[in-house]
């Protein structure tokens, strides 16, 4: 006989599944601007409590307040509201163009539009990002073409990427948007790589690195904040803690720490959690981690809580791992409807005005999807070259590839 | 003309690189002030700052991924995986996303990185120190691959491989770094200082990547080889008294399939050397595309002598070497058929 018992295997659950009755009662929330606003080069040990709470602007009557308000004037307010809009109606229109089998899949952002809207606004031209496949908001906010977009998710004739990606998986260096892989976390350490490169060329522009609360677990994850961390490089992790992996609740790759933003403690990187549904406060955070950077501070971890309204893409049902009204019952509410009452309580936004500019944004998307559907679809009307198979695999295409494409016809 | 080993033709090619192009950086595992563990970097830090050469934690994954980083922002990284065989934590850095970086973005953005890797038995090194891994590079589209056998290629490969705007594995075979080995473990092996191809230029010179060479010329047989088992190719030629031609590959990946083509329908009979396991090596790629296009021409069956389809053994090291003795049955078998 043993003094001890049997041993048994500890397996995360989230606190409900369908059929149940959502309850967020457990996410600690802090009241919208009592969390502080530290100088730039506070050390990561001083404020460790900013990885714990939740940093939060607006409040719920939609005033900003506290010390991380105040910094976007109202024409950048209104000017991000629309982003957000322009977002939402782009990923409405594509999810609706996949269903009619224009394209073989689509990812949206539905609930998440901040995020991304948000924090483009903190970077310069010549910053880069290296997203995740639920960043469209940083070409949005950044006035990439709707268009452009459009022939990519279609693989049509003027697919920027001849048909050789999955739709979504848009690149633009010229909009500091690294390419995304469709992969999981691999970008991260590059995005570390490519800020040690701007610091060894004494350079002045930032990295921003993006990555899920789900794929935290990759070692690439880890990887990074190694290399940040140890060279200090110029670089914001982001973090987007959206709930759910898929079907997997965030608790399977958090595990016991509390919080994903408590990651960077560790490696001595300054941690920060914040409301990321809040456009105020994502900007606020964003802006503070930016400066961090640009002042070769080094790195900024931030995880942003928000939580995937939608499916994880058009390829699974949410309805099957969690209860339909989960998203409803989210305490942080709507990223869009939460700075459009702030713009109206602040005098400069109305119910009239928000109805016609929805109306002129999806009229605006409507003429974009038109302009590139003249241009194909998936399965109808112009479209990438077989030759594009081959080409670009390398600089100069080496004779097996050139017999090879011969073979094919080209 | 300087006399150097294949480690300070190598420490040669980045030194010269660095010097003409502040883009090339250079880290890996111990790489910065104690110049490496076979010392290949060694100087480097000194001559060039602690931020173009430096030691990086020990993680595959994240010295290549952060090199991929480096490559986006427009640096020329070329990096150091300590043993081929701590590869594979960065097997997906190299293989999604390094190898497919320019395709995926129609090249928006590029891969211009070169990991270079000791590789091949022969040291007593264990499964561990040993490994042959260049088949999981070649099958892998993007990549070029290239394997030196001599200081004067190295060099040349190298500041080739640095130059190109493609990814490059660079795999150096660490039981040539002191010497041409023959494979002739119970014999002192020749320094490069005595072999004419440990002549090298110390300044500026490229070897185009995909180009072999022909190491002897012959008529009776062509046998196939790169890195190591050149040596140990020529030592089996001369031994059995065969006129063999021996090629060096040299790079892989892409293959200069015309030397092979043209060698082969001449000799009408072929023997293919490698240190890596056997089944879907690359010496099966190697038999295929000869029998594509020489089928006609051959007198005998392709014959392949590589590693044993075993993890690489500590004791057993040179049961376990494809050594000159084997090559010379291979040469025999193929000549006797």
């Amino acid at each position: 006989m043993t003094e001890f018992p049997q041993l048994s295997l500890h397996v995360p659950e989230p606190a409900v599944r369908p059929g149940g009755m959502p309850d967020f009662s457990n996410v600690n929330i802090a009241k919208a601007g009592s969390v502080p606003r530290p100088e730039v080069d506070a050390a990561s040990e001083d404020i460790r409590d900013l990885a714990y709470s939740i940093i939060r602007v607006l409040n719920r009557d939609g005033e900003a307040v506290g010390p991380w308000a105040g910094l976007l004037s109202d024409e950048e307010l209104l000017t991000g509201l629309k982003h957000m809009m322009k977002l939402r109606a782009f990923d409405a229109r594509m999810l609706m163009a996949q269903r009619q089998g224009k394209t073989s899949f689509y990812m949206q952002h539905l609930g998440e539009e901040a995020v991304s809207c948000a924090f483009r606004k903190a970077l310069k031209k010549g910053d880069m990002n290296f997203p995740t496949y639920r960043q469209a908001g940083l070409l949005i906010a950044d006035d990439y073409p709707m268009v452009e977009m459009m022939n990519q998710i279609f693989s049509n004739e003027m697919d920027p990427l001849r048909g050789r990606q999955l739709p979504i998986m848009y690149s633009s260096k010229e909009h500091g948007f690294f390419t995304i892989s469709g992969n999981l976390a691999t970008q991260y350490v590059q995005a570390v790589g490519w800020a040690m490169a701007s610091a060894i060329k004494n350079d002045t522009k930032i990295a921003a690195a993006w990555i899920g609360d789900g794929s935290t677990a990759e070692s690439d994850f880890h990887s990074a904040l190694v290399f940040a961390s140890t060279y200090k490089a110029p670089v914001i992790l982001n973090i987007v803690n959206n709930q759910w992996a898929i079907s997997t609740f965030q608790g399977i790759a958090r595990g016991g720490s509390g919080t994903f933003a408590a990651r960077g403690l560790g490696f001595g990187i300054p941690a920060l959690r914040v409301d990321g549904n809040d456009y105020l406060a994502v900007y606020a955070v964003s802006h503070w981690a930016a400066e961090r950077a640009r002042r070769n501070l080094g790195p900024t971890l931030i995880e942003y809580v928000t939580y995937r309204v939608g499916a994880h893409s058009t390829s699974d049902d949410p309805s099957a791992y969690r209860p339909k009204t989960e998203s409803e019952a989210w305490p942080l509410g709507d990223p869009v409807l939460r700075l459009k009452k702030h713009l109206i309580v602040k005098g400069v936004w109305s119910e009239e005005r928000h109805v016609q500019s929805e109306a002129e944004i999806l009229d605006e998307v409507i003429q974009a999807q038109k302009q590139a559907e003249v241009h194909g679809t998936l399965h109808a009307g112009g479209k990438p070259s077989v030759r594009d198979i081959f080409e670009g695999v390398y600089a100069e295409m080496p004779p097996h590839i050139r017999r090879q494409r011969q073979k094919a016809g080209y | 003309m300087a006399r150097m080993t294949m480690i300070e033709a190598v420490r040669s090619a980045m030194d010269v690189s660095m010097e003409r192009d502040d883009d090339v950086v250079v880290f890996g595992e111990d790489v910065g002030y104690f110049g490496g563990v076979f010392r290949c970097t060694q100087g480097l830090q000194a001559k060039y700052g602690k931020t173009r050469c430096f030691d990086a934690p020990i993680s595959e994954s994240g010295i290549v991924g952060t090199a991929i980083g480096m490559a986006a922002y427009g640096l020329k990284p070329c990096v150091e995986i300590q043993f081929a065989d701590y590869m594979y934590p960065a097997y997906d850095q190299i293989t999604q996303e390094a190898a497919r970086i320019r395709y995926r973005s129609n090249g928006d953005f590029t891969c211009p990185i070169v990991l270079r890797m000791p590789t091949g038995g022969g040291i007593f090194g264990g499964q561990t120190h040993s490994q042959s891994p260049e088949a999981l590079f070649t099958h892998v589209c993007g990549l070029k691959v290239v394997v030196p056998s001599n200081p004067y290629d190295a060099k040349g490969l190298l500041i080739a491989s640095i130059e190109d705007p493609d990814p490059v594995m660079f795999l150096e075979p660490k039981r040539l770094y002191n010497g041409p080995f023959d494979g002739h473990h119970e014999k002192p092996v020749t320094p490069w200082s005595r072999h004419e191809l440990g002549e090298v230029p110390e300044g500026h010179y490229s070897i185009p990547i995909g180009k072999a060479e022909i190491r002897r010329q012959g008529s009776a047989v062509t046998v196939i080889a790169y890195g190591t088992m050149v040596h140990v190719a020529l030592a089996a030629v001369e031994e059995m008294g065969v006129d063999a031609e021996v090629i060096d590959l040299r790079s892989l990946l892409p293959l200069d399939l015309d030397t092979i083509v043209q060698s082969v329908t001449k000799t009408g009979r072929c023997v293919v050397v490698h240190e890596a396991t056997l089944t879907s090596g690359y010496g099966a790629e190697l038999a295929a595309l000869v029998q594509e296009h020489c089928f006609y021409h051959l007198e005998a069956p392709i014959v392949r002598v590589t590693g044993w389809d075993t993890p690489y053994p500590h004791a057993q090291e040179w049961d376990y070497f494809p050594g000159p003795a084997r090559v010379g049955r291979a040469l025999a078998e193929v000549m006797e058929a």
